[in-house]
């Protein structure tokens, strides 16, 4: 389970797990499938995967707790990245295919959508981490890279307001995405956390 | 009734039809979920035969009407009308069926009735999205005129739309259509009409004063609180030309202004 070409493969079928959703929505609008607003489709397309892969990217260190298993640590920036790739398609899609980049439109946007100006600030969280993931910044910023990607809770808070206050009449789906949420988030908590591992070898998965 | 009273926009050029793809595709119709395609995923299992209305309140002939006897006394007529959401988009959708007024004139409203108070079938088991514990509509829908508004030639009430009976994530088998108005005001599969004294608190002003009132008339004047509605994506569009056009002041309806002349339309929305 923990060869290096396990692994490997594992990390290969993890990237075009998350590319999937990309090329499926593509040939959906190519095809003509994606209904009257392509662009609309697309921007609430990447918007939840961007959500649904942040909340896969925080599940991985329970599910590494719970297994020991090395495979869900080494896919944590693999997925941090992918989450950061489908917000910033997610805003793209509003900016070019939503306001036809008619940037007077979006300046009228920002100052009566709150939630644009919080999904803006959930971004640029994910920029930072985006852009320190790699072995130099890591090494730059030594003990603070720790402390600096605990953003990630805040962006995920961002994000789950943003789309609470895009929601008009039914919650059902916003509710499920923030019961997963703050499940993700008490598995985090040190009484629960630390007991991950003798629950894992309790349930022999490590 | 072969002869037609159609009514059309202005400037065909400008205002296409919709194709019946896209109108009869992407809906808004909560009873079905709120995703745009529940309505036609999900609307097909709904019974609309037998259909019947109930026509009450203020009224002298009021009664359980099925959707035929309400129907047979007027001859069927073709509008097209532009169509705005509430959200910002619009279409173009011809709609078969009869002025509203006529329905009202023989349901006869007495001397008291002053506003027309509208609601949509309830039917958990066969509309998915009255089934939901989070939604924050309580149903059923209910949708509310002015008399006068009611009165006017424009308002009117669909049967069919692209000459064909109407599909059921359009609302079938019977449905407003008050081009002057936000969409949401032109409420669907109805089974209630009553002639009431007060104004009726309409479904979307319950869960949100703030950002949907009574009248609700397009007005590019007005924005909605968390968007603008200055303009409107003309659907369908295609990824680089969101085919925005700027919004006309009752939907480009102007014969309505009339009824609210004197009215502060910033604080009536």
């Amino acid at each position: 389970m923990s060869s290096p070409r396990v692994l490997l493969l594992w990390r290969v079928l993890v990237f075009m797990a998350a590319l999937s959703p990309l090329v499926y929505w593509s040939t959906q609008v190519a095809l003509q499938q994606a209904g009257p607003e392509p662009g609309k489709y697309l921007l609430l397309g990447f918007g939840l995967c961007a959500l649904v892969i942040l909340l896969l990217t925080l599940s991985l260190t329970p599910l590494s707790k719970l297994t020991r298993w090395k495979g869900f640590t080494l896919i944590r920036r693999q997925l941090g990245l992918w989450a950061f790739f489908y917000a910033l398609l997610h805003l793209s899609s509003y900016l070019v295919f939503i306001l036809g980049l008619d940037f007077s439109v979006l300046l009228q946007d920002i100052a009566r959508r709150p939630y644009v100006i919080v999904g803006m600030l959930a971004l640029v969280g994910l920029l930072v981490m985006a852009l320190t993931s790699n072995r130099w910044a890591m090494r730059r910023l030594g003990k603070r890279w720790k402390p600096l990607h605990k953003v990630v809770y805040l962006v995920l808070a961002l994000v789950l307001l943003h789309f609470f206050w895009v929601v008009r009449a039914d919650m059902t789906d916003w509710a499920g995405y923030a019961l997963a949420a703050v499940a993700l988030m008490s598995l985090r908590l040190p009484a629960i956390s630390t007991r991950l591992p003798s629950l894992g070898k309790r349930l022999g998965l490590r | 009734n072969a002869a037609w009273d159609a009514v059309v926009p202005e400037d065909q050029s400008v205002d296409k039809t919709t194709p019946f793809k896209d109108a009869t595709s992407y809906n808004n119709f909560f009873e079905f979920g709120t995703d745009k395609s529940d309505p036609a995923n999900r609307a097909g299992q709904l019974t609309t035969e037998p259909w019947t209305v109930m026509i009450d309140g203020e009224v002298n002939n009021p009664g359980k009407l099925s959707l035929e006897a309400l129907m047979t006394p007027s001859r069927l007529e073709e509008r097209i009308y532009r169509l705005r959401c509430v959200e910002a988009w619009s279409m173009v959708i011809p709609w078969l069926g009869i002025p509203l007024a006529d329905v009202i004139r023989r349901a006869d409203p007495t001397g008291e009735a002053r506003y027309v108070r509208f609601e949509t079938l309830v039917r958990p088991e066969e509309m998915p999205g009255q089934q939901s514990r989070f939604n924050l509509i309580d149903w059923p829908y209910v949708e509310g005129l002015r008399l006068d508004e009611a009165m006017h030639p424009l308002a009117f009430l669909a049967v069919g739309n692209y000459g064909r009976v109407l599909p059921n994530q359009n609302g079938a088998p019977l449905r407003l259509v008050v081009p002057w108005k936000y969409g949401f005001k032109s409420i669907k599969s109805i089974v209630r009409i009553s002639l009431v004294r007060d104004q009726p608190l309409n479904s979307w002003q319950k869960i949100a004063s703030s950002e949907y009132g009574f009248y609700a008339n397009v007005n590019p004047n007005v924005d909605h609180p968390r968007w603008s509605q200055a303009t409107e994506r003309r659907l369908p569009n295609s990824l680089f030309n969101p085919n925005r056009m700027d919004t006309r002041m009752f939907n480009g309806y102007e014969e309505v202004a009339s009824l609210y002349s004197g009215m502060d339309l910033r604080k009536h929305f």
